[in-house]
């Protein structure tokens, strides 16, 4: 699915990431571990082709494409889909009509026929009911004014509505209370069917028990230091960051 | 003694003789009152509008140019310009037409017929534009409407044209007002009878004879007693114009309970990147709610040009009138825009809307000015300004002059303005869910202006945002 080697990728003058080599198989599910500025959020939005992101060194193939060959928007419709720490606000655009152009977009990209608004609606209300999540968010312009729950809840509707091949997320899971972060874990896991790989940046536990992981990254001052399965994780969660590196 | 001669010699050169000027089909460059007269005279006007217009030239030779907008130009020579041209040869066919011109036809999603009617070609040929035209006008004199042009309405109505030409707009109101009165071209005149609902959008579109006005346009629209009219001014395909300078004037006058609803696209030449070869285009648009619970509503879409200098007005007499102002300005390219409204309160308990939408790309530079009026007499009367800008890029500007004076204590004046841009995060989180560049910057430009594109009628409306969308494609990266 993704094949990264020996990427180099600095921001405004800084070198970030120095010489990540990551590999993942379809169906796997992969998690990022480390301390705040070690690269995590740097290295996803450079999947997706980031503006902040410049590519010094190293490549990124992803099925079997030269990924950074293309830009953000071909990145997507190819299925890549990255979740926002922060989504932005964008005033004016109804994230019913915003939801609804991705899609079609999407499908365009695939050949497949557009879909119309009536046909739409059903979809997003199937979502919206089997995941428990208020329809009142789609009326309003995107992200505008949302609580940090909504704008997250609102991440992971586009997720489950364009249903991309690699998910990239990027603290999903941050701001939310208990229940929320049971929706969501349950939103990502309705996608994971052994095809899909996931990519994960998350600080907390209790969501690598709902969405257990094949691999665990820790990466520390821009390089993966260390890789191991779930128990690597819960052994992180008892001794810190500061004991791993051994 | 000699260099006396040769001025002499040199001037008279430039002062063809009237008969010299009216025999020809393109007037040379210069303005003088023989040239006043030879338009005179081609149009075949009775005596009192050529006086109407030599009065205009002689108080306008005694103007000065306003510098007071915040616009940059070149200085106009006023002596290098022809004010008259006979329409030009139509050309036979499409593939006469400049491909660019057709490519953005194509984009905007005209339809060919139309697109041949725009491109100037002799659609009688095409097909029957004639008897189109025919019907309509049986329709409308049905009802005793008038649509025609200025040069027309002067032949058939001159007691009409007489009584309220320039009595909103007195000829010299300002410069380039004063200029139009008195070389103005062609225009379009309507007049709607007492408790008539015109029941069709007048068009220029429908007057074919109007295409090739633009230079000095002359409009005027009287709605009497109780009547109502929905007026589009200009279409969304481009215009190209060899003549650089435009300066129309347009005369709304609303009798008691009726009510004028005049539209405009306008997407004149902008010029290049460097603004070469743009339209200077200085409008005076106003109207007047003479008539108690009158109603005025200008909307325009303000695309092309490379200069806009534009401020359609209204001037609520009546008691209980009410104007608006819905405008969408958008400054591309080296484009600049010095456009807003003006509300002067009289009439006790009138109202007014502004909602101003601007938008600057490129090199673009847009200003709203606007001024809101509360006269003394204008008991509990209210405003409503809402002004924003739009800023797509980094080498653009908008500014807004907002100006208020209320003399009264029982109005009401409200102002909101507010700025924002386009920013990297939200163009990266429209392309990371799939949406190019240009559909995000168009989604998040129509959702700008929506308000705007609401008030426009339906098929205007497409329209507007099919240009809006062409008008500012690659202008990011």
């Amino acid at each position: 699915m993704l094949d990264i080697k020996n990427l180099h990728v600095q921001i405004n003058d800084k070198e970030i990431l120095k010489g990540i080599n990551l590999n993942i198989q379809p169906g796997e599910i992969h998690v990022l571990m480390g301390v705040n500025g070690s690269g995590k959020s740097t290295l996803v939005k450079t999947i997706s082709a980031h503006y902040d992101c410049v590519v010094n060194d190293g490549s990124i193939k992803y099925k079997d494409e030269d990924l950074l060959k293309l830009n953000p928007t071909q990145r997507a419709n190819k299925g890549i889909f990255m979740s926002f720490q922060n989504p932005v606000e964008i005033p004016g655009i109804n994230n019913m009509y915003f939801l609804k152009t991705a899609l079609n977009e999407k499908r365009k990209h695939l050949e497949k026929e557009e879909l119309n608004a009536a046909s739409f609606l059903k979809l997003v209300k199937s979502k919206t009911s089997e995941f428990n999540m208020d329809d009142a968010v789609l009326k309003r312009n995107l992200n505008e004014g949302f609580s940090g729950g909504e704008k997250k809840r609102n991440e992971l509707l586009q997720l489950l509505i364009l249903e991309p091949d690699l998910l990239l997320l990027d603290e999903i899971d941050s701001g939310l209370d208990i229940d929320a972060i049971k929706t969501v874990a349950t939103g990502i896991n309705s996608l994971l069917d052994g095809k899909r790989s996931l990519l994960m940046i998350t600080h907390y536990e209790r969501m690598l028990a709902l969405i257990k992981p094949d691999f665990v990254h820790i990466l520390e001052n821009g390089e993966i230091i260390k890789t191991g399965d779930y128990s690597l994780a819960l052994k992180l969660g008892k001794t810190g960051f500061k004991d791993i590196g051994e | 003694m000699k260099n006396e001669t040769l001025h002499k010699v040199i001037s008279s050169e430039y002062k063809l003789g009237f008969e010299t000027i009216v025999n020809s089909d393109t007037f040379p460059p210069g303005l003088n009152e023989d040239v006043i007269k030879a338009i005179s005279s081609k149009k075949d006007e009775p005596q009192w509008l050529l006086d109407y217009r030599l009065k205009a030239y002689k108080k306008w030779l005694k103007m000065l140019e306003p510098k007071w907008a915040n616009l940059s130009y070149e200085t106009i020579n006023y002596q290098d310009i022809s004010y008259f041209s006979a329409p030009k040869k139509a050309p036979n066919s499409l593939d006469e037409i400049d491909p660019s011109i057709l490519s953005t036809y194509e984009k905007l999603g005209i339809p060919l017929e139309e697109q041949k009617l725009l491109a100037g070609i002799a659609v009688d040929a095409v097909f029957d534009s004639v008897s189109v035209k025919t019907t309509f006008q049986d329709e409308l004199e049905k009802l005793g409407i008038i649509f025609c042009s200025i040069s027309e309405a002067a032949q058939k109505h001159p007691e009409l044209l007489k009584k309220y030409l320039s009595s909103v707009v007195p000829s010299n109101d300002n410069f380039f007002a004063c200029l139009n009165s008195a070389v103005f071209t062609d225009g379009s005149f309507v007049y709607i009878p007492k408790n008539v609902r015109c029941p069709m959008e007048l068009s220029t579109y429908f007057r074919i004879n109007a295409l090739n006005t633009g230079q000095f346009e002359r409009t005027l629209i009287i709605a009497d007693e109780g009547s109502y009219v929905s007026y589009n001014e200009g279409c969304s395909a481009p215009m190209r114009d060899t003549s650089q300078l435009h300066a129309a004037v347009v005369e709304l006058v609303a009798l008691k309970d009726a009510q004028i609803k005049y539209s405009t696209i306008q997407n004149w030449y902008p010029g290049d990147e460097n603004g070469k070869g743009g339209i200077l285009n200085f409008v005076t648009k106003r109207g007047i709610c003479k008539g108690d619970n009158s109603k005025i509503s200008w909307t325009q879409v303000e695309t092309g040009s490379l200069l806009t200098w534009k401020y359609p007005s209204c001037i609520l007499k009546g008691d209980n009138s009410v104007g608006e102002f819905y405008s969408i300005a958008l400054s591309s390219l080296s484009q600049q825009a010095d456009t807003g409204t003006k509300m002067y309160h009289i009439g006790k308990n009138t109202k007014s809307t502004i909602i101003a939408k601007g938008i600057s790309a490129l090199k673009g530079r847009n200003a709203y000015r606007g001024l809101v009026r509360m006269a003394k007499s204008a008991t509990n009367s209210r405003n409503y300004s809402q002004c924003d800008s739009l800023l797509i890029g980094n080498a653009c500007s908008a500014y807004t002059f907002p100006h208020q004076e209320v003399r009264n204590k029982s109005s009401f004046v409200e102002h909101e303005a507010t700025t924002s841009k386009i920013s990297d995060e939200q163009l990266f989180f429209l392309n990371q869910r799939g949406i190019s560049e240009e559909n995000a910057i168009s989604m998040i430009v129509n959702g700008f202006c929506k308000e705007v594109l609401q008030e426009l009628p339906m098929e205007f409306a497409v329209e507007a945002k099919a240009l809006l969308n062409l008008s500012l494609e690659g202008c990011v990266g």
